[in-house]
């Protein structure tokens, strides 16, 4: 099956009905340990806000809890992969991959150990509490540790599809597990699978690259791009890493430009990604949405992504540059 | 959806060559581990001594081959290694993943020519190999590795590391049900890693029994002396407070060393300030800062050795 091959929905995410998807993420890891008991959660002082409350009501002796030490949090999950079980650590997203990056690097992706890193309430999801708790350089910094795979699912049933996956996987691997409320953006048939992107549109004029709560804003771009008279492909991007090469080479071949879009920084994401292919492989226009080298002033979530641009409009705008400039 | 189960496109980690067990050795080396166990007080001491002598040699040249390692520091751990090896842990070499082994981890990995030596002399490897210690493609990484070494349980050369993990290992024995030990020896200058003390917090908290932590406490660190660095004492009131039962000892006398590294008497994870000597053995290495990772000269090589063929 190729990327053109998948199904292609034609309906537009109903923003009245979102999800936080961690929920869908703490059933799923339920239903695995139920299968499986090798499974264990680990968290730093996060059960209520990696939702894992539940977890621990029904697997009293399967969810471990390391306080407040994000490097002794990964570390324990290494040491639990070496005994033989299959641990999901989970914690903030920001903490969890800021503070333990050398952790992660050496204990789990260079040490070849079966750890699922779950960086909980990802991007701008905590926005009122600050940069400090943005978590917007994840994506940066797990794209360049060698080896991790790294996942952003964009509502519920695709998180639900990550937490399946990395659990089968037999090596380490981040998911970004969203906070902010998400529509629903995929279908049942879609396949997931690494270096696999999900075509959400078909389009022929431009496309539209997204990752997580972003990919129902470039759905809803789309719309109102086709509106204008542009035929917008939109492509899921959950696998940051590894990339779908073909899936990029294929947009830039055969569509005008590319707009990426990722509630992150745009210092090394998924818009550095892409960028790296087309550039090295077929240039072509490009517009890469994120923070630019920015702290973010106090706000909400939903707040803070209007202040950077990373709304419909924003995704409209630059994809008329895109095509613009290819036209000209 | 469907879960798809692809094998990832691409894998960036470079293929390593493969180390096997020495059957030989790994033979003599159980047998011999049977042995010790039978055995006590000077007759013991004598036996662990002469494995530790050869580590040492080995340890020299290795390090004199490759022109490079942390000379200092593996000389002040040998004892320790060979006393865990050669004694206390339960291992086969010719199956170092059997799941109900006793793990060990060296948190302090740049002693890695120590532990390779250590390792080499069970058995896990050809000690043929000894002579590849970091040249280029060798599995004999300047810091331990996992995938490329057998007996190696986890990556470790950034300090702060082998301990949590470990910690980990010991918590999974204990949710699993089995009976394994795991021993972690840390430098003394390491544990100035704050992650050490949250895995000496989670250990205690979850009662870890069957986890004994060595500190190879020789007192120095890569720029100076400890004390003048940052101070650790009271280190072993340290442990103590942190809910551990603690031991401090003589960390070259292998009888004090079988004796401290055996199981837990409360309940809680057992650890040992281990003083010791950095360059213990070869006089003029012997307590001296620049001996940290500085190479011997052939000269140097000749007098060392010399003084390791007691």
């Amino acid at each position: 099956m190729t990327v053109t091959d998948t199904p292609v929905q034609v309906g537009s995410p109903d923003p009245a009905a979102t999800f936080d998807c961690r929920q869908d993420f703490a059933q799923e890891l339920a239903a695995l340990a139920r299968e499986d008991d090798r499974v264990v959660a680990v968290c730093n002082d996060s059960v209520g806000s990696s939702n894992l409350t539940a977890f621990r009501e029904e697997f009293p002796d399967r969810l471990v809890n390391v306080g407040i030490a994000e490097q002794d949090l990964v570390g324990v999950g290494a040491g639990l992969a070496n005994a033989g079980l299959i641990p999901f650590v989970c914690a903030a997203a920001p903490f969890l991959t800021g503070r333990a990056t050398e952790q992660i690097k050496a204990d789990v992706a260079y040490s070849q150990r079966h750890v699922v890193l779950c960086g909980q309430s990802p991007g701008m999801a905590y926005g009122e509490l600050g940069p400090t708790h943005h978590s917007i350089e994840d994506l940066s910094w797990m794209r360049a540790v060698a080896g991790l795979p790294v996942v952003v699912p964009a509502d519920p049933q695709q998180t639900r599809a990550a937490v399946r996956w990395a659990a089968q996987l037999g090596r380490g691997s981040y998911l970004r597990i969203p906070r902010f409320k998400v529509p629903v953006v995929s279908q049942e048939s879609d396949v997931f699978a690494p270096g696999r992107a999900v075509v959400v549109r078909e389009g022929h004029d431009v496309t539209l690259v997204a990752v997580g709560s972003m990919v129902s804003r470039a759905v809803w771009a789309a719309d109102a791009l086709a509106a204008d008279g542009i035929s917008a492909r939109v492509l899921n991007m959950a696998f940051v890493e590894p990339l779908d090469r073909d899936a990029v080479l294929a947009a830039a071949r055969e569509t005008a430009g590319i707009v990426t879009v990722e509630e992150a920084t745009v210092s090394g994401g998924l818009g550095a990604a892409v960028a790296s292919v087309v550039a090295q492989e077929h240039p072509c226009p490009m517009r890469i949405l994120g923070v630019e080298n920015a702290f973010a002033p106090t706000g909400s979530a939903s707040f803070l992504l209007d202040h950077f641009g990373l709304t419909t409009e924003g995704v409209v705008a630059a994809a008329q540059d895109v095509v613009g400039r290819a036209r000209s | 959806m469907s879960s798809l189960t692809a094998p990832l496109t691409e894998d960036v980690s470079a293929e390593p060559r493969a180390l096997a067990a020495d059957a030989g050795a790994a033979a003599a080396y159980l047998e011999a581990v049977a042995r010790h166990r039978t055995l006590g007080g000077e007759e013991l001491a004598r036996a662990l001594g002469r494995v530790a002598t050869g580590v040492r040699r080995d340890v020299i040249t290795t390090i004199q081959g490759a022109g490079l390692g942390h000379v200092g520091g593996d000389l002040s751990v040998t004892d320790i290694l060979v006393t865990a090896y050669w004694h206390t842990l339960t291992l086969d070499p010719t199956r170092p993943d059997l799941p109900g082994r006793d793990r060990f981890v060296l948190s302090k990995g740049h002693c890695a020519a120590a532990l390779y030596s250590t390792l080499a002399s069970a058995g896990f490897f050809p000690r043929a190999e000894l002579a590849t210690f970091a040249q280029p493609m060798s599995p004999l990484n300047g810091h331990p590795n996992r995938v490329k070494v057998p007996g190696v349980e986890t990556n470790t050369g950034p300090l702060g590391h082998g301990f949590p993990v470990a910690t980990g290992c010991a918590l999974g024995a204990k949710l699993l049900g089995e009976d394994y030990r795991t021993i972690v020896v840390l430098g003394d200058g390491e544990m100035q890693e704050g992650s050490n003390w949250e895995a000496a917090m989670t250990a205690a908290h979850y009662e870890l029994h069957d986890l004994t932590a060595v500190v190879d406490r020789n007192r120095l660190q890569q720029g100076a002396r400890t004390e003048d660095t940052k101070t650790l004492e009271p280190l072993h009131d340290k442990w103590t407070s942190f809910g551990w039962e603690t031991r401090r000892i003589d960390g070259h006398d292998h009888l004090a060393l079988v004796e401290a590294m055996g199981p837990s008497t409360t309940g809680k994870p057992v650890a040992i300030v281990a003083d010791t000597v950095k360059g213990k053995g070869v006089s003029f290495m012997e307590d001296r800062v620049e001996w940290h990772h500085k190479v011997p000269t052939d000269e140097q090589v000749v007098a060392a050795l010399e003084e390791l063929s007691a």
